[in-house]
């Protein structure tokens, strides 16, 4: 492998670890959270600071998985408050607040951004085996969450909260649970994209980045762990295999969102599942 | 002075929030769509507006033309896009919104290029003083075009049959369905509405800022969903509070705590913080 198609895949990785952790949150228990890429940042941001004073690298990803996680964990009692619709608004919200408080902070960079971030001290291929091996790690844990009695307690919540509290499942805790694990993983893959690139800025944790997470769940399919890993691999190589969609890469994103929703609201797992059923029937 | 200044800048800029949010509002009280694609007819409606009017040389024809086409181009995006999605799960229509508004931003870049449009000759740029305060003609044609269309738009929806019709679709479908009303008809016209107030927003907005960019209406779009959401989704009167409020604490944030947080982040701020007070926005709707 070369250097470009070894720093690609390392791309790819921490996106999967992203769209998968997001799928927890959104697919597995319900919630939509639109402000996904803040906790991308925190990690990034917290890995960025405590690598810069010396700390080791597998001492600086685990602070940016709890920070995040933490962060996340109270970002989560909104959920508690709000529901849908207003849930959708908060979290955004709260990826507007994350770039609008870290532009203005002198110690995070402000628009400059934090560069220099010390090197992971491997080579670029050992490098990406960590990457994917957190990724595959992710994909398994969540693949576990799936079937165990969690995934279960998920799937309830998501489907109607109050007959999930009927039930006599404490709904509360299940979204808190789901956005602590959700945020913590991408806590993790920011601290990885912020090893990679050593450089980071404010924007790249904004909004946009957020949708682009959504999309690629929102693609694979909502809920579905292997539609998800799949709709990232493709969303993050397609513009590098067709360098001339990237300047459209946007525009390609968007009407993909909307085609999918408009077209076939179940994403990418929804229409293979469409298929295995017509050769069955 | 510097007190009333900030005051008039949240005002001017209040007022334009409001005529954004108060179709957006109307429209979620009908389809509970979040429509984010909403920015994307403000945008729309500046750049027809800076190019009709560079072409005609008239600006009123220009914002009445760019009123109007926003217009239709709001009642397709209904059809096409949101009739199809509404028996969906909300999220549905909401992602699709913000992809639809994603696709027309890189369309506006295509289309009208990268850098941005101006109007040739800026008109209503002249200084008006007013006890000392300096303005400009189009900051207080803006305040008065927002109040007086506000204004149209309550009288329309108190005082006349058409308005009845609205408010009784929003309240149950159903039972004014059986009374004659055609909710599909009102859905038109709510989104024609709305979309055509957007666009005229753009046009003042453009008007006050002389550049009209793809991404400018970006953040108006997301603050108006917060602003939606402040004055309790689908209540009109709440709308039109939570964007003045918002306007003058904009103002008076940017200035006294500016080194904490982004302009832009204040609204956000403000949000969270009242939801977490209140789940259900200032002013709850039923």
């Amino acid at each position: 492998m070369g250097l470009y198609e070894i720093s690609l895949a390392t791309g790819v990785g921490i996106y999967i670890i992203l769209a998968v952790s997001l799928n927890m949150i959104t697919g597995y228990c319900g919630q939509i959270s639109l402000g996904h890429a803040a906790f991308y940042g925190i990690g990034a941001y917290t890995v960025a600071l405590l690598s810069k004073i010396g700390w080791p690298i597998y001492l600086t990803l685990g602070a940016g998985f709890l920070a995040a996680g933490i962060i996340g964990t109270i970002v989560g009692l909104t959920s508690l408050r709000v529901r849908e619709d207003f849930l959708a608004i908060v979290t955004m919200g709260v990826a507007f607040l994350f770039v609008g408080i870290v532009r203005q902070q002198e110690f995070l960079g402000g628009e400059m951004g934090i560069s220099g971030i010390p090197s992971h001290g491997m080579s670029k291929l050992a490098y990406l085996g960590l990457v994917l091996f957190f990724a595959v790690l992710s994909i398994l844990f969540s693949w576990y969450v799936k079937r165990s009695w969690m995934g279960f307690a998920f799937d309830a919540v998501a489907d109607d909260e109050d007959t999930a509290k009927v039930l006599g499942l404490d709904v509360k805790a299940y979204k808190l649970t789901a956005f602590a694990m959700g945020t913590a993983m991408a806590g993790l893959a920011g601290g990885l994209y912020a090893y990679y690139t050593r450089f980071i800025i404010p924007d790249t944790f904004g909004f946009i980045e957020s949708i682009t997470i959504l999309s690629m769940v929102a693609v694979g399919g909502i809920g579905s762990i292997f539609g998800v890993v799949f709709a990232t691999i493709l969303l993050v190589l397609m513009p590098e295999f067709f360098r001339f969609i990237n300047d459209y890469k946007l525009l390609l994103y968007g009407v993909l969102l909307f085609s999918v929703m408009r077209f076939a609201p179940e994403g990418l797992s929804g229409f293979f599942k469409l298929l295995v059923r017509r050769k069955d029937g | 002075m510097l007190f009333i200044e900030l005051f008039i800048q949240g005002l001017i800029q209040g007022s334009t929030y409001a005529i954004i949010a108060v179709g957006l509002t109307l429209i979620y009280g009908l389809l509970r769509v979040l429509h984010v694609a909403h920015a994307g007819l403000f945008t729309l409606g500046a750049y027809l507006g800076v190019v009709l009017t560079n072409q005609t040389g008239s600006l009123s024809l220009g914002i009445l033309l760019a009123a109007l086409i926003s217009g239709i181009v709001g009642m397709a995006i209904y059809r096409l896009v949101y009739e199809p999605m509404l028996s969906k799960p909300p999220y549905v229509a909401l992602i699709a919104s913000i992809g639809l508004y994603i696709g027309m931003e890189e369309i506006f870049r295509l289309v009208f290029g990268p850098f941005g449009m101006s109007f040739s000759s800026a008109p209503l740029q002249d200084i008006v003083v007013f006890f000392g305060i300096h303005l400009r003609t189009c900051q207080i044609i803006t305040v008065v075009t927002n109040v007086v269309l506000l204004g149209i738009l309550a009288w329309i929806a108190q005082r006349t049959r058409i308005g009845t019709g609205w408010r009784a679709t929003v309240d149950d479908p159903q039972m004014s369905a059986c009374f004659g009303i055609n909710p599909i008809k009102v859905r038109y016209m709510v989104f024609f509405t709305g979309s055509a107030l957007a666009a005229v927003a753009g046009v003042m907005v453009a008007l006050l800022t002389n550049i009209v960019e793809p991404t400018m209406g970006a953040v108006p779009s997301y603050k108006s969903l917060a602003i939606i959401v402040l004055g309790g989704l689908g209540n009109v009167f709440g709308t039109l509070i939570a964007s003045l409020v918002l306007g003058i604490l904009e103002a008076f944030g940017t200035i006294y705590i500016g080194d904490l947080l982004d302009r832009d982040a204040i609204a956000f701020a403000f949000l969270i913080i009242v939801l977490m007070i209140k789940p259900t926005g200032i002013f709850t709707s039923r």
